[in-house]
């Protein structure tokens, strides 16, 4: 028997020695195989009697098991190790960028107007819009604005070519949008507007959004509260200091110019007052019954004041520099 | 409006600050604009008396001086200005004096010799003149005075930006008529007296348009000085206004404008022939105005003539021939009230206007000429000189001022505060609006200096001011919710435009106003929409496509350096539809450059069509579009489409024409497309359909045809005959070249069928694959390639 213990020292041996997979199983074969070294000495065991032989199948197996177990620990070693190596072979350089194509972005005007959209429809303000070349009569008589009235500041309209206009304002929106709703009407109208003045301050074209809401018992105070609430949401200041000054509109009565205080005092950001009853009755609405109040901004002024950009020209420009660092 | 503090405060003088007047104005509707100190901190500078001037030993550009400061001995002071002379009063700055920019005065010893103070210009006290030396004052100047108060230099210059509505308010008089009643104080107006006529002499006064021309009060005052200098108070509160002295009796015209808010003219009275009319103008007619410039009437315009031409423009200017001049002995003044709305337009017209015009169309008070030229006539008696005939009136219609009913319900309603009506009472008794108590409220007549007060609403707003804005409280809006509408087969604008970034475009705003040429170049639009008043000829016309502002944003860019360009706009475009305009919204983008930002695991390619196409087919999707070739006159005529949904042309798609990149000096040519808004917001709501669950098959064929032959022709075609087991098919490789005969190209496609209620067998396969091979033979000669 000592035969068995030194087969099985030289098969551990082997075992241990072989470095893949394909050795490990010759090896294997070589003392477990069909005429392998220790499938021989049980082979042998027949010849052997009964008493002898059970002592001697005993050791044997115990060989053979003791084979199999290193046999098996040194094929998951080498699988192991096999994987290892293909892990450190497949390692990326994972700080290198990430492939394809880039990202475009929205205009900083754009930002401005999707924020205010979203503030207002949380009011349940809706969307409306309407055409840019205008008719005198929804740009400004329906306005209660009469040709020659001096608030009509005529040099600063641009006319087309047949005595239309380019709209000067985005309040023509709101004289079509009552000319085909009734009551209650909440409304926020964005968009281009044309006006002849060009300077640091002043592009020919611009964009203005313009809110409506006309219902029984619509007050004053109701736009003082909607636009302050407004101004601070889209400042994110709950502490922002709104004021309403008295001034002239020809389509509201009271009107006032809202100002809110900045770092270097007051701060014109837009206009507002009560629907004159003029306009109402204009668009069919009986100004006894219902009441309203406008408001117009500059989406352009909102998106300097929130971004921090001083010069309205360069959102026109279109310099991708400029426009990307909003994406 | 500019003015000066001091001149307003002369009339009414609250107990406020500067800075709490300049609120109070701004917080009542009346907005200033800019305070100003009228002129720089400084102190120590007294008027001087010049006694004696000597040459300088040591320098010849210098004076040796002798003043009197009123100290009892002279100072002696060395001086280098040109126009020092003996007799002449000037500012003397004295030893511990500090002038504008911390500038200290100590005695000293100029070249030698001893000066003891510095005699000053205008420019070093801060009151530049046109003077070149010393700031010469008045002969009358008190020799020892203070230099700030002698030109009352503590003073600050207000400017105010009135309303259109609220013309009371552009005169010192209407101001401090406000200040009044916004603070309570006490108005001491200078309430003019009449002047007793010394002489009989008169001008007849014809009124022929009474309805333009509601009052004309003329006087003829003879024997003026003209040449008489302006006195220093009224030339600095002009100046503080704003307005350069011209001469005695022309300063006291817009003395009185200014003072009073009543608009003067003065005629030269040996320029007029017979008596004064009031009437339209002849067509035709020529009048060189004041400003030197000949202008030809229209009938609509009034007039003020004598008897055989036109003297001036009612309300708007006076004639160049008939004005006063320094030379004139008698003269002829008016002040008249015209009705806004025959002078409303008119400055536009003749593209000036004055500040007369300026009131005239927003309203002068109807009542106030006879003030008016009385207070003129006493100034012009005061500073010129001569005798004052008798006022001569003509009066024709005078506005109406309707009662205005003011329902205290009604304040409450529209203001959202509810004020009792002793607290409406008083408001309107503040602002001196004539009111009479009536049950539900009040029944107010706007006095003659108010144009604005002609419904309920406007007492309101009136009511509201002087309560104060910030008094109105701010609460949330108590209002039934309701829910907005969100129509699914509307895909919102902001998902629109978004998608689109995310394909990698930049959105950009650009002038809906171009080049003539680009609507040629880009649209081949020979009639675009034309502004009438373009801001410049590059914008003189509307687009009708947005791609000439992408091809300039490329140009601006690719100046810059950038090495890759990839922009779209959202905007209207603008075209004729017979006399009306079509203004349909589009989306278009460019894009220029590598396909893909510059980077490590991908190699540089330029941009194609194809990589555009599949943007524009993304953003349709899952709208199936078709692509047809077409010509745009944009477009390289090979490698344009036309895009259609469901048979309607939404837009085109190509690369830039050859000739566009080569006249806009492009490197290479852009590909874009532009696309109708209302094409990408479209969606057909989801409706569900079954999902098979038995397993599909997949066959691949591959086609030779003719170059010529389409994809989209040949995939048409095998649409068409595939039946109802064929879920797709679709192409997945172009080949030319080895084993494919020249002038042919093979289309590989992929064709899956799947059936709904069982897994197919290889007959029905086949049978479906037969059709299809045989239709792609009979109509396009294609042949299977193995």
């Amino acid at each position: 028997m000592n035969n068995v213990d030194a087969i099985l020292q030289a098969g551990l041996a082997a075992v241990a020695a072989v470095s893949d997979l394909v050795e490990l199983e010759q090896v294997k074969a070589r003392y477990l195989g069909k005429s392998g070294e220790i499938t021989g000495l049980l082979k042998q065991l027949g010849a052997l009697g009964a008493d002898e032989r059970k002592a001697a199948g005993a050791v044997i197996n115990a060989a053979k098991q003791a084979f199999e177990a290193a046999h098996n620990a040194r094929r998951d070693a080498i699988n192991a190790e096999k994987l290892a190596r293909q892990l450190a072979a497949e390692a990326l350089d994972v700080t290198l960028p990430g492939r394809g194509t880039g990202n475009g972005g929205l205009h900083p005007v754009t930002l401005t107007l999707e924020r205010i959209t979203t503030l207002f429809r949380s009011l349940g303000f809706e969307v409306a819009d309407g055409p840019e070349i205008e008719t005198d009569f929804h740009n400004f008589q329906a306005l209660n604005i009469p040709a020659d009235h001096p608030a009509r500041a005529m040099q600063d309209t641009f006319y087309v070519v047949g005595g239309d206009v380019l709209r000067t304002h985005t309040s023509p929106i709101q004289v079509r949008y009552m000319l085909d709703n009734e009551p209650p009407i909440k409304i926020i109208a964005p968009g281009r507007v044309y006006r002849v003045d060009s300077d640091a301050t002043h592009s020919p074209m611009f964009h203005q959004m313009e809110g409506l809401w006309v219902e029984e018992g619509v007050s004053f105070a109701d736009l003082k509260a909607t636009v302050t609430d407004f101004l601070r949401r889209f400042f994110e200041r709950d502490d922002l200091q709104v004021r309403f000054r008295p001034s002239f509109f020809p389509f509201t009565e009271p009107s006032a110019e809202i100002d809110v205080l900045g770092e270097k005092g007051w701060l014109e950001v837009g206009g507002c007052g009560m629907v004159h009853p003029n306009v109402l009755r204009n668009v069919n609405i009986d100004p006894e019954k219902y009441t309203g109040f406008a408001f117009g901004i500059g989406l352009d002024r909102f998106a300097m004041l929130r971004y921090g950009v001083n010069d309205l020209r360069l959102f026109f420009e279109n310099d991708l520099s400029f426009l990307k660092q909003f994406n | 409006m500019q003015f000066s503090e001091k001149w307003l405060r002369s009339w009414v003088n609250p107990s406020l600050s500067s800075d709490e007047l300049s609120y109070l104005l701004t917080m009542a509707g009346l907005e200033v604009e800019e305070t100003e100190p009228a002129a720089p901190a400084f102190s120590g500078v007294v008027v001087a008396e010049v006694k004696e001037v000597a040459k300088h030993e040591n320098a010849d550009r210098l004076r040796v001086t002798k003043v009197d400061v009123g100290l009892g001995e002279l100072v002696q002071i060395v001086c280098g200005a040109p126009n020092v002379a003996v007799g002449l009063k000037v500012p003397c700055a004295l030893p511990g004096a500090v002038l504008p920019g911390d500038f200290k005065i100590k005695p000293t010893k100029m070249r030698g010799v001893e000066s003891n103070g510095m005699l000053c210009s205008g420019k070093e006290i801060g009151v530049p003149d046109e003077v070149d030396g010393l700031l010469v004052l008045d002969a009358d100047a008190p020799v020892g005075a203070s230099i700030r108060d002698y030109l009352s230099l503590d003073d600050t210059l207000f400017t105010l930006k009135i309303t259109p509505n609220r013309a009371d308010c552009l005169s010192i008089r209407g101001l401090a008529r406000e200040v009044a009643a916004l603070t309570g104080s006490e108005l001491s107006p200078l309430v003019p007296q009449a002047v007793a006529p010394s002489i009989d002499d008169t001008k007849t006064v014809r009124l022929d348009a009474g309805k333009a021309c509601g009052r004309y009060i003329g006087r003829v005052v003879k024997g003026v000085d003209a040449a008489a200098p302006t006195p220093r108070w009224m030339r600095e509160r002009l100046e503080r206004a704003g307005l350069r002295s011209i001469s005695a009796i022309v300063d006291i015209t817009n003395y009185v404008l200014l003072e009073q808010g009543q608009p003067m003219h003065a005629f030269d009275l040996a320029r007029l022939d017979g008596g004064v009319t009031v009437r339209f103008a002849q067509e035709g007619e020529t009048l060189v105005c004041l400003n030197e410039k000949e202008v030809t009437l229209s009938a609509d315009t009034l007039v003020i003539a004598d008897d055989v031409k036109a003297l001036a423009i009612a309300g708007v200017m006076g004639g160049l021939e008939s004005g006063v001049t320094t030379a004139s002995r008698d003269i002829f003044l008016e002040s008249a009230f015209f009705a806004p709305e025959v002078v409303a337009g008119k400055a536009r017209r003749l593209g000036f206007g004055s500040d007369s015009s300026f009131r005239y169309e927003r309203g002068v008070d109807f009542m106030l000429q006879r003030e008016a030229i009385e207070r003129a006539t006493a100034l012009v008696l005061e500073i010129c000189g001569g005798a004052a005939g008798p006022l001569t009136e003509a009066v024709g219609e005078l506005p109406e001022r309707a009662e205005v009913k003011l329902r205290t319900a009604r304040v409450a309603r529209v203001l959202g505060v509810s004020l009792t009506a002793d607290e409406i009472a008083a408001i309107l008794a503040r602002l001196a609006l004539p009111a009479r108590a009536v049950d539900d409220g009040f029944v107010v007549t706007a006095p003659s200096f108010r144009f604005d007060i002609r419904i309920e609403e406007d007492l309101i707003e009136e009511v509201a001011r002087v309560y104060g804005y910030d008094n109105i409280p701010s609460d949330a809006p108590k209002s039934g919710q309701r829910m907005l509408a969100q129509p699914e087969e509307l895909r919102p604008r902001e998902a629109v435009r978004q998608m689109v970034a995310s394909r990698d475009y930049q959105e950009i705003v650009s002038y809906a106003f171009v080049e003539e040429r680009w609507e040629a170049d880009f649209a081949g639009n020979a009639d675009p929409v034309r502004l009438i008043n373009p801001i410049a000829s590059q914008m003189s016309v509307m687009r009708s496509t947005l791609i000439g502002g992408l091809v300039d944003t490329l140009c601006g860019n690719l100046n810059r350096k950038q090495p890759r360009v990839r922009v779209f706009e959202i905007a209207r475009v603008f075209k004729k539809d017979g006399e009306a305009f079509v203004q349909p919204e589009k989306v278009a983008a460019l894009a220029w450059g590598a396909r893909a930002p510059e980077q490590w695991g991908m190699r540089a390619e330029r941009v194609d069509f194809y990589d555009v196409k599949a943007d524009v087919e993304a953003l349709l999707f899952p709208r199936v579009a078709e692509f047809r070739r077409a010509a745009h006159p944009a477009l390289h005529p090979g490698r344009a489409a036309e895009v259609l949904v469901d048979g309607e042309v939404v837009g085109v798609l190509g690369e830039l024409h050859p000739r566009w990149v080569q006249a806009y000096d492009l490197p290479s040519a852009p590909v874009l497309f532009e696309l109708d808004f209302a094409a990408l917001q479209s969606r057909t709501p989801v409706k569900a359909r079954a999902v098979s669950r038995f397993q599909g098959v997949r066959r691949d064929l591959a086609f030779v045809v003719a170059e010529s032959v389409e994809a989209a022709a040949l995939l048409s075609t095998l649409r068409k005959v595939a039946g109802e087991l064929v879920t797709e098919v679709a192409l997945f490789d172009v080949y030319r070249g080895k084993g494919v005969e020249e002038g042919k190209k093979s289309l590989a496609l992929r064709v899956q069928l799947q059936a709904m209620d069982r897994t197919l067998n290889d007959e029905d396969v086949e049978a479906v694959i037969a059709a299809m091979v045989a239709a792609a033979a009979e109509e396009h000669h294609a042949v299977l390639r193995f």
